[in-house]
Formats: structure tokens, C-alpha cells, sequence
């Protein structure tokens, strides 16, 4: 089923510069899948070789981060919206 | 143009102001405005997910409501402050590391002295640039 991805500004060139796409899948990790079917190696620089989540990015299900949810195996259903942003960490250490 | 970040006093204070609410932990936030100028348009207090006085990490969520409230009023998110609290206002090793965006602009505050000190960065391929603060209006 069609989910919208939106992606972030680093994200959009790998993607022809469009904001957002819309891919099938009836998860996560599937939708993911498509997504590198359409834009080839987008997904590639949200997962890792083990086929995880990057830990540097944040996959959101409409309002839920999905490292919360079931993350790659999480269902999506139609109309449903999968942000991702990176994640925004540092520190003094 | 050098590089350059523009915000006004207030947002400057409310930057401040977040760290020391978050002190002894690190305290984060997020800027959004206009990125052809560098003016600041809005600062998004969020909180440090790490809670730790080594390392932040924005909260996710404060993160994605920062990133829709932003884009709904025509801004974009320009980069990130947080605070050290016991070291120079300098990007640490994890700092560079970790910075996800050449574009962004990276605001330190260094709680180290009685008066906090600011300063800004641009961090592109494991580089630090500072760049000028401007306080206007």
C-alpha cells in the first residue's frame, strides 16, 4: 500500500531533490525496501550492513519514532507518513 | 560572504537561558530560519534524550515537531546549539563526528565560567570553521 516518505534536505539529492516520495510497502522495513528500488542508494544510507537501522538517523511513523514501535518490522497502512530525519547528538565527552 | 549566523538579543537569551535550565546535564536546541541569511527565526528549546553532562541527544520527538512547525512556516531547521558545561564553547572530537549536516550551523555554549560564552561553527567533512555571531535587534 501507498505510504508517503519524507525525507530530509540531505536526503533529496539522492532522490532527484524532491522533499518527499511514495513508495508501497506494508512495513518499515519494506517501504525502505521500495524506496531503494526507486531512488537506489537512499536506503543504503539508512541502514547498516546488517540490514538495521543506522543509528545516526530517526525513522518516524506518522508521530512515533519506530525504535519505539516494532522498528523495520513496524505495519504501515495506507495513508500512513514515515519521516526521517537524522539524529542531532554531540557532546562534551 | 564569511559565514554567519544573525539572531537577536532575546533568541540569544532564550538560547542561554535553556542551557542553564538544563545545567548540570548538557543542554540542546534546535534554530530554524531563514538558511540564505543565517537569521535565526525561531529557537526550539528541546530536550537532551542522553540526559547526561558528557553528550545530547536531541529528543526525537522534539526533533520532528521542530522540523514540521518549521517547515509550516516557511523556515527551514538552520543547525543545532547545546551546551558543554565544564569545557571551552570548541566542537568536541564527538561533536564533529556526529554533525549530520555540512549546511548547518553549530552553536556551542560553554557554561565553564560565570558568564556563559557563545560561539558558532560550520562542521563540513570533519572540519571546524567558527563563524561571526551577529546580535540584531
Amino acid at each position: 500500500m501507498p505510504v508517503e516518505v519524507r525525507l530530509p534536505t540531505l536526503l533529496r539529492p539522492a532522490a532527484g531533490g524532491a522533499p518527499s516520495a511514495t513508495v508501497d510497502g506494508s512495513t518499515v522495513g519494506e517501504v525502505l525496501h521500495s524506496l531503494e528500488v526507486v531512488h537506489p542508494g537512499l536506503a543504503g544510507q539508512l541502514l547498516t550492513d546488517d540490514g538495521a537501522l543506522h543509528r545516526f538517523v530517526n525513522v518516524y511513523l506518522n508521530d512515533d519514532d519506530v525504535r519505539y514501535l516494532d522498528r523495520l518490522d513496524t505495519a504501515v497502512t495506507n495513508g500512513d507518513v514515515l519521516s526521517i530525519l537524522p539524529a542531532v547528538a554531540g557532546g562534551a565527552q | 560572504m564569511a559565514s554567519r549566523l544573525v539572531l537577536t538579543a532575546l533568541q540569544l537569551d532564550e538560547v542561554v537561558a535553556h542551557c542553564l535550565r538544563a545545567f548540570p546535564e548538557e543542554g540542546c536546541g534546535l534554530l530554524a530560519g531563514d538558511p540564505s541569511t543565517g537569521k535565526v527565526l525561531r529557537v526550539f528549546p528541546t530536550a537532551n534524550a542522553s540526559r547526561s553532562s558528557r553528550v545530547y541527544t536531541v529528543d526525537p520527538r522534539d526533533l520532528l515537531r521542530a522540523d514540521r512547525e518549521s517547515e509550516a512556516a516557511g523556515m527551514v531547521i538552520l543547525g543545532v546549539f547545546h551546551s558543554h558545561t565544564h569545557t571551552d564553547p570548541y566542537p568536541s572530537p564527538t561533536d564533529v563526528d556526529q554533525a549530520p549536516d555540512p549546511g548547518w550551523h553549530y552553536v556551542l555554549v560553554s557554561l565553564r565560567d560565570e558568564l556563559a560564552s557563545l560561539r558558532s561553527y560550520r562542521i563540513a567533512g570533519g572540519a571546524v570553521t567558527e563563524e561571526t555571531v551577529a546580535v540584531e535587534g
